[in-house]
């Protein structure tokens, strides 16, 4: 791709940007959110046009109108949010749209066959003919992945790949690609992860502001660090440690938390103590019981037995209670949870805490004038990029819409929060700022408990960490005291074997 | 300047809606036309005799009115409960029992003085139609049924039912349909034109839509109702009551039906007469959608509905033309109504053709 320039009313997505993909080589594609790289994509893929450039492949010029003419071509996107049918096996999912058959009908024998040839070939062990909603996140994404190969592509572009996947399936995700590498395909992956495209990639091309910056990065050369300077244009810490100075008293006191979900125990007797001035961490493998903590301390959900102190007053009832009490949210999906994407940011900024004085009279009456300043002084304060607080948080990116959320549960004095995975799909200014501000409200005294799937984020900001595994407490220690291998080993039922040595 | 912002930001999305609408409306009349015309009538004749009677003289006018009134109460009741996205099919049921309530208290309830006695008869219809969905909200909310499936049967009970109590237990003597006692004269609305169905019940519906729309835009519970309809897990984690909200809206929608078939009784017919509705409960469904689920909006949006159904009355009486022709364009502006992207395509061929600048102002508030 040659000067590819792309013009949106209002900005210039892609400025005169060149690009090159060789064969069988990983490329990743760096940037934040708005640099230019799902632009840059979506010319190559089809989707829209450039304002200006020229796109060779193989030496031909092409002018990929839809994007099946680039599936024809060869280059196939594996999108970030998964299209698969649900109540389709993997062989039906993976033949859907090219069918094999004639006549309209379809020939199921030879698409098993071929769905059966490639999957062997690949080495991706799945069984072809389990339905789709039986399987694991990372084994959707192998499907996804054998569609694009099903339809023979030579060029497979990577959304997010590993936003979803558990460390383990991240690893076998990572030797499927370099199989696939070997086998003369050529990966584009678009990440945030800077360790994992340094694990990865052959070479890393960076985009900032819609300008090319480098694209000749050799990731065995380069740190992290060095990486999120160069997409960022300054200096970004996000390993630094700031250790609380002042802890207090215990603030918020959990003893004997079980629940129990479809005859499981999810959370199985867990106590904890989070003092003022802390952040607690919680860290673990997805789908080992924290979705169900995370309800059962914000008042969500029926527990079967747990006793929850703030500040020595115990604290029972529905999710209003307690955060009347003062123990905040920061919900796990801000999309499904945190937010009402049809309405504006002002009035997401209230949400939860739209009974206040502050908001609406005695008579049920809301104040729109203090509303709307409270949403400005919010926005401007937690620095969320919009033209005004009536913008639907739908025309938000996902950073933008993480601080809507982080403005509305800090901004209320907590005295207790629970934040859940608070960094992620956001970029790396957002999450640096984020960062800032949890630490800035533990510093005001607040109890923090962190959950997160990212072992740096909780490594980072933790002054005490807890690892949970299948529901259950299995190690507490302060941070540094385990190394990565340690941790993981704890997070996937490892700790008996630690215990034993 | 925010001020500014917020003002335009508003007032586009409204524009778009109205932009929609009104092409909506504009379509299915050329589109009724071609029908119309390829049959061998005259389309010019028949939309004469359709308009004609509403803006020739004050009386046509005042019919209009008259028969748009239900249409708003049942249009409003639909919007409303689909806020929270919940589909109110019962409002034909509740229409029947708010109409039944109305006419025994008209009836049997007597010497009150009339500011007394129509509020009460008022009252008790907003009651009735809100216990039945009500009912039917609760059934949802606790065991998942559907509450398009309830109210639908519910209609088929309801409107069963009251015929039965206007056939047997409640018939005057004498009488040769299924009707109840006439109302008491303290419980007649009063006629804003003289000579004509037009009642103080029309500036009812128009207060009940100014309410529900304070109510949607500047009240804690509008909010929450929002918030519910839009993101329900959101709004459980904001610690909502969404069972409470979704319950009492739906309640809410209910009364506001059996409100309208009050209306009916007391300033229509002065008593329940079975079968009495021309399909007000379901016509208010495909008012609200073009009125694009504004409780406001559903005022204009039944007038227009109703110059139609008033139409067929002229229609049939000075023309041979079949009055089906109506109900053909009533469910074309439904059509054209539920599908923006169809109008926005045939305005882009428009523009296409035309290339005039005109074209593009009609169609700039939609494109973005």
């Amino acid at each position: 791709m040659e000067k590819i320039t792309k013009i949106y009313p209002g900005t210039v997505a892609l400025d005169k940007v060149d690009f090159f993909l060789n064969d069988g080589e990983i490329l990743s594609l760096l940037g934040e959110n708005g640099a230019g790289k799902s632009t840059l994509m979506k010319i190559l893929y089809g989707l829209t046009d450039p304002t200006s450039g020229e796109v060779y492949y193989h030496g031909e010029k092409i002018n990929f109108r839809r994007p099946v003419d680039a599936i024809e071509k060869g280059i196939c996107m594996v999108h970030q949010h998964f299209m698969l049918v649900p109540a389709f096996t993997v062989t039906e999912n993976i033949i859907a749209g090219s069918e094999p058959g004639k006549n309209g009908f379809v020939d199921m024998r030879r698409a098993r066959k071929e769905v059966r040839d490639l999957i062997s070939q690949f080495k991706f062990n799945i069984d072809p003919d389990t339905k789709v909603e039986n399987l694991s996140v990372g084994e959707q994404q192998r499907v996804e992945i054998l569609k694009v190969l099903y339809r023979k592509a030579d060029v497979i572009i990577l959304d997010e790949p590993t936003a979803v996947l558990t460390p383990q399936e991240v690893d076998d995700l990572f030797v499927i690609l370099r199989r696939l590498r070997a086998e003369g395909k050529s990966i584009i992956i678009i990440t945030h992860k800077l360790k994992e495209t340094i694990a990865l990639a052959d070479r890393v091309m960076i985009l900032r502001d819609g300008k090319l910056i480098r694209d000749d990065v050799d990731p065995s050369k380069v740190s992290t660090n060095q990486l999120s300077e160069m997409m960022v244009g300054r200096e970004v810490d996000l390993q630094e440690r700031r250790p609380a100075k002042n802890i207090g008293d215990v603030s918020l006191h959990v003893k004997g938390l079980t629940v129990e979900e479809d005859g499981k125990k999810k959370v199985n007797n867990v106590s904890f103590d989070v003092k003022a001035g802390e952040i607690l961490g919680i860290a673990g493998v997805e789908g080992n019981g924290q979705t169900q903590l995370i309800e059962a301390l914000t008042g969500m959900r029926r527990v079967d037995s747990m006793e929850l102190l703030l500040n020595g007053e115990k604290i029972t009832g529905t999710s209003d209670r307690f955060l009347r009490a003062g123990i905040a949210h920061v919900p796990e999906d801000r999309l499904s949870m945190g937010l009402v994407k049809e309405m504006s940011i002002k009035e997401n900024m209230i949400l939860g805490y739209h009974r206040e004085d502050d908001c609406c009279d005695r008579r049920g009456v809301l104040k729109r004038k203090e509303i709307n300043d409270k949403g400005n002084r919010l926005k401007d304060q937690f620095l969320v990029k919009a033209p005004n607080v009536d913008a639907k948080i739908d025309e938000l990116s996902g950073g933008n819409q993480q601080k809507v959320v982080i403005a509305r549960a800090f901004s209320h004095n907590p005295k207790a929060i629970i934040i859940a995975h608070p960094t992620r799909g956001v970029d790396i200014g957002a999450m640096e700022y984020i960062h800032q501000q949890m630490i800035e409200l533990r510093d005001k005294g607040a109890a923090i408990l962190l959950i997160s799937a990212d072992l740096d984020e909780v490594k980072t900001l933790s002054d005490r960490l807890l690892i949970m595994f299948e529901g259950e407490i299995v190690s507490e220690t302060m941070p540094g005291e385990l190394t990565d291998i340690e941790m993981g080993l704890l997070m996937t039922g490892g700790h008996s074997m630690i215990e034993e040595e | 300047m925010r001020l500014d912002n917020l003002k335009s930001s508003k007032y586009s999305n409204m524009r778009s809606s109205v932009v929609n609408s009104f092409f909506a409306l504009v379509f299915s009349l050329v589109l009724g036309a071609v029908f119309i015309w390829v049959t061998g009538y005259s389309p010019f004749e028949t939309y004469k005799a359709i308009f004609g009677l509403s803006f020739s003289t004050i009386k046509g006018f005042a019919l209009t009115l008259s028969q748009a009134t239900p249409l708003m109460f049942t249009g409003i009741a639909f919007a409303l409960a689909y806020k929270v996205k919940m589909i109110n099919t019962g409002a034909e049921g509740q229409l029947y029992a708010g109409a039944m309530a109305a006419a025994l208290v008209g009836a049997y309830v007597t010497n009150l003085p009339g500011i007394v006695h129509i509020p009460l008869a008022l009252l008790v219809a907003f009651i009735a139609g809100g216990i039945i969905a009500g009912l039917v909200a609760i059934a949802r909310v606790y065991t998942g049924a559907s509450e398009i499936i309830l109210t639908l049967m519910l209609n088929n009970v309801i409107i069963l039912f009251t015929s039965y109590l206007a056939n047997g237990p409640l018939k005057p003597e004498g009488s040769g349909v299924g009707q109840t006692e006439r109302i008491a004269d303290s419980a007649r609305l009063m006629r804003l034109v003289p000579q004509t169905q037009l009642t103080i019940a029309l500036l009812i519906v128009i207060a009940v839509a100014i309410i529900i729309q304070f109510m949607l835009d500047r009240t804690v519970f509008g909010y929450e109702l929002k918030v519910t309809g839009n993101n329900r897990r959101a709004a459980e984690v904001a610690g909502i009551n969404v069972s409470k909200i979704s319950i009492l809206t739906f309640a809410l929608s209910g009364a506001i039906a059996g409100m309208g078939g009050a209306a009916m009784v007391l300033g229509v017919n002065y008593r329940f007469i079975e079968g009495f509705s021309s399909g007000y409960g379901f016509a208010g469904i495909s008012i609200a959608a073009l009125a694009a689920y504004s409780p406001f909006g559903v005022i204009p949006a039944a007038f227009l509905i109703g110059i139609l159904r008033a139409g067929t009355i002229t229609l049939s009486r000075t023309t041979s033309i079949p009055i089906e022709f109506v109900d053909v364009i009533q469910v074309l502006v439904i059509i054209f109504v539920a599908a923006p992207t169809m109008i926005r395509q045939i305005l882009n061929i428009f523009k296409r053709i035309t290339g005039k600048k005109k074209k593009n102002e009609i169609a700039g508030g939609e494109v973005q």
